[in-house]
């Protein structure tokens, strides 16, 4: 046992406003703040870590998805985004999406004038195909369309974080916010601020803001925990596990596609490996040379299932084609957008391929290798130290090894179908074409948007949404806040310290994991979603006053598993309110196995009303037509590409 | 009441310091799940909470001093490479 190396603030309440509060401070919490800083007004931003390296992007990224309007680029914002659309049988966010394809670019530059590295000025790849010597831009996947960069992303937390500095944000770091503030107008709920605990120090703020921007990305730990190795759980930060789902959750915002998930793609503290550790030719690793245990190269095909004969053709549109969806969250996309992509693995086994396979980067050109092994990897999230440094530093070259494959696939692992995920384009909270939530005064971007995914699209939206922040605090005045209901608040989050020798939060997380691994797997039904709900009840009931802890650490994880319990309950009512079985959402009832019937092709959104639990639902067209949308909400906006 | 610090041990350590170590406190700063701790005195930090890690390599990054700290996976998380296999 030590000494608490930092001061033991619990029940000092510190106040503070701003014009516009930013909840999360990952990439698109950044640009949300820059947004609205720029325009003159006060910005709070709030981060439970530190934001240097906080969030899915905070040690880096390495392919800039959709920039459809930089300079080099074939297609218009409007078809990939209608593309998205498409391909996802319009379960997708096309608000997000155009927003992305549109302003993704801008953002670029904007992190280039921060001070952040977005094109080859070093000169490394100078003549290589992928690059363009003019703009020095380079471009991953599709070499003929050039809509997705590659980009050094190790840079660009960093660099949001100076220009913060330089704009005068308030930057309240090692604080969780822990719930909205709202009050009753006569035109409805509005949100009025957060309130947030000192993860050190135990420390109460009380932000009051006249706009509040969440973005505190999306769920994890619902399904998969780990009480071992808790920070390998899943694929994303330990501590992003959804608290900004959590807080809209109770303060009544609506939410849609919280239905769907997947099965499980990464835990490295389950089945699979870190990401990008292993031979793959999935994103980073696009499109890499695959071979099988005996050295057989792993045949690319195209869509038509025609075997490539070059490496080069594997970044090129088919005959007939225009272009090609990859990376990301894209997995067997439909015949029109499909691109190159290795034999499957059913198809390989009837072949006589065998494991393991391995990625062998030895065989390709030089500059393709390099711009993997050195670039991709290295650059993207979690890959310098982890991945690159790490495997080089144990002997790793390139040029000599092969990188082994683990799994059937580029996931690394083979998961149970009880063992899901919110990974891909999974649900979130829905907007309007201004992102604000259906609470006046809350606003959402990046990952907690539903259906949509990744740093480009997060950047954009969160700019997007400090932007249009900005704009409505204009008009709004400071609110104060309900005591009774702060008070009522800090009693919830301290009464874990309260506890002697209780319950360790770690239990409780487990618990709920195998909750919803039972009653809300692969395949649901009422009885089933019914008894997990009551069982989640009495978790609450009877567990959740017997947690215990000792610091404010512990206090911070302690909370992390109340949010989790509160995004399992929307997962479950969701769940509950779809009757019928849906292919988009990977969603399967054994008491409604009818697939998409017309009567539910549409959003079904879950929000708290009080105590009740309602469901309501939204034409999968909403936004309309999303150019013209876009224009109509943004009159004299121009991209700087 | 007294905050009491409590190591949570884990089946893994993904960090060790070494003596080029300044503790200059940058890595405590750069991990966003808050894992490590530097009291005053100490030689170097110490990892609280080993298992709450998520591999990152962020400490890594802002430290000042090459080597001063060791990162390393799991032993089951350690990726396995062969020499190039090749046939026609």
């Amino acid at each position: 046992m030590k000494r608490w190396p930092y001061a033991n603030e619990m029940n000092e309440i510190s106040t503070d406003e701003a014009d516009v509060l930013v909840l999360g401070g990952g990439v698109a919490g950044c640009f949300a703040a820059i947004a609205a800083a720029e325009r003159g007004r006060s910005v709070i931003l709030v981060e439970k870590g530190s934001v240097i390296h906080s969030g899915a992007a905070g040690t880096g990224v390495d392919h800039w998805e959709s920039a459809c309007t930089n300079p080099l680029s074939k297609v218009t914002p409007k078809e990939i985004a209608e593309a998205y659309m498409d391909e996802q049988d319009h379960y997708s966010n096309g608000i997000a999406h155009y927003i992305e394809c549109r302003e993704g670019y801008d953002r670029l530059l904007d992190l280039e004038r921060f001070g952040a590295k977005i094109r080859d000025t070093d000169d490394e790849f100078k003549g290589t195909a992928f690059r363009d010597d003019e703009t020095k831009l380079m471009f991953a996947y599709d070499y003929e369309n050039r809509f997705t960069l590659r980009v050094w992303g190790t840079t660009f937390k960093p660099a949001l974080l100076k220009e913060l500095k330089r704009l005068g944000v308030k930057i309240y770091e090692r604080t969780e916010a822990t719930s909205l503030l709202t009050r009753e107008t006569f035109s409805g709920r509005r949100g009025i601020g957060a309130v947030g605990m000192n993860v050190r120090t135990g420390r109460i703020h009380i932000f009051k803001a006249r706009e509040t921007v969440l973005a505190m990305s999306r769920p994890a730990r619902i399904w998969l925990f780990h009480p071992d190795l808790t920070g390998l759980s899943e694929f994303r930060p330990t501590q992003c596990i959804g608290s900004g789902h959590a807080m809209g959750f109770r303060a009544g915002v609506a939410f849609t596609m919280m239905e769907k998930s997947v099965r499980g793609e990464f835990s490295a503290a389950g089945r699979s490996f870190p990401p990008y550790s292993t031979g793959n030719n999935h994103n980073t690793w696009y499109a890499a040379t695959m071979v099988d245990a005996r050295g057989v190269e792993i045949p690319y095909l195209d869509r038509d299932g025609n075997v490539l004969k070059t490496v080069e053709e594997r970044y090129y549109p088919a005959k007939g084609q225009k272009f090609f969806l990859k990376g990301g969250v894209i997995d067997e996309p439909k015949y029109e957008y499909r691109g190159p992509e290795t034999m499957s693995f059913d198809e390989l086994m009837k072949r006589g391929y065998q494991l393991p396979f391995y990625a062998d980067l030895s065989s390709m050109p030089e500059m393709e290798r390099k711009v993997i092994w050195g670039m991709m990897v290295g650059q993207e999230g979690k890959t310098k130290i982890p991945v690159y440094e790490d495997l080089t530093r144990r002997g790793f070259d390139p040029e000599r090894h092969m990188l082994q494959s683990y799994g059937t696939g580029w996931q690394s692992a083979s998961f149970l179908a009880q063992e899901r995920q919110l990974f891909g384009a999974p649900g979130g909270i829905i907007t309007g074409w201004d992102l604000k939530t259906n609470i006046d005064g809350i606003y959402a971007c990046g990952d907690q948007l539903y259906a949509m995914d990744c740093a480009g699209a997060a950047c954009a939206t969160g700019y997007y949404a400090g932007r249009k922040a900005a704009a409505a605090s204009m008009e709004i005045s400071l609110s104060e806040a309900d005591m009774d209901a702060v008070h009522a608040e800090i009693r919830r989050l301290y009464a874990p310290l309260e506890k002697e020798e209780g319950m360790d939060w770690r239990e409780l997380n487990m618990a709920v994991a195998k909750l919803m691994q039972n009653y809300c797997g692969g395949v649901k039904c009422d009885d089933l979603l019914q008894e997990g709900l009551d069982l989640l009840k009495h978790y609450r009931e009877s567990a959740v006053p017997e947690l215990s802890c000792r610091n404010p650490h512990e206090l911070m994880r302690a909370h992390e598993v109340l949010d989790i319990m509160d995004v399992s309950e929307m997962i479950l009512h969701a769940c509950l309110f779809r009757k019928s079985s849906s292919v988009p959402l990977c969603f399967e009832r054994s008491d409604h196995p009818e697939k998409d019937p017309e009567k539910d092709r549409c959003y079904i959104t879950v929000y708290k009303d009080d105590d009740e639990v309602r469901a309501g639902r939204i034409p999968l067209d909403y936004a309309g037509d999303l150019e013209e949308m876009y224009e109509k909400n943004n009159p004299g906006e121009r991209s700087a590409g | 009441m007294e905050f009491e610090a409590v190591m949570i041990p884990s089946s893994s350590m993904p960090l060790r310091f070494t003596d080029k170590c300044i503790a200059c406190g940058r890595c405590v700063e750069a991990c966003q799940v808050d894992v490590l701790m530097l009291s005053e005195g100490e030689k170097h930090p110490v990892v609280m909470y080993p298992g709450e890690c998520w591999y990152c390599g962020a400490c890594v990054m802002e430290c000042p001093v090459e080597g001063a700290v060791l990162f390393r996976h799991p032993l089951m998380n350690q990726t396995k490479f062969v020499p190039v296999r090749r046939k026609q």
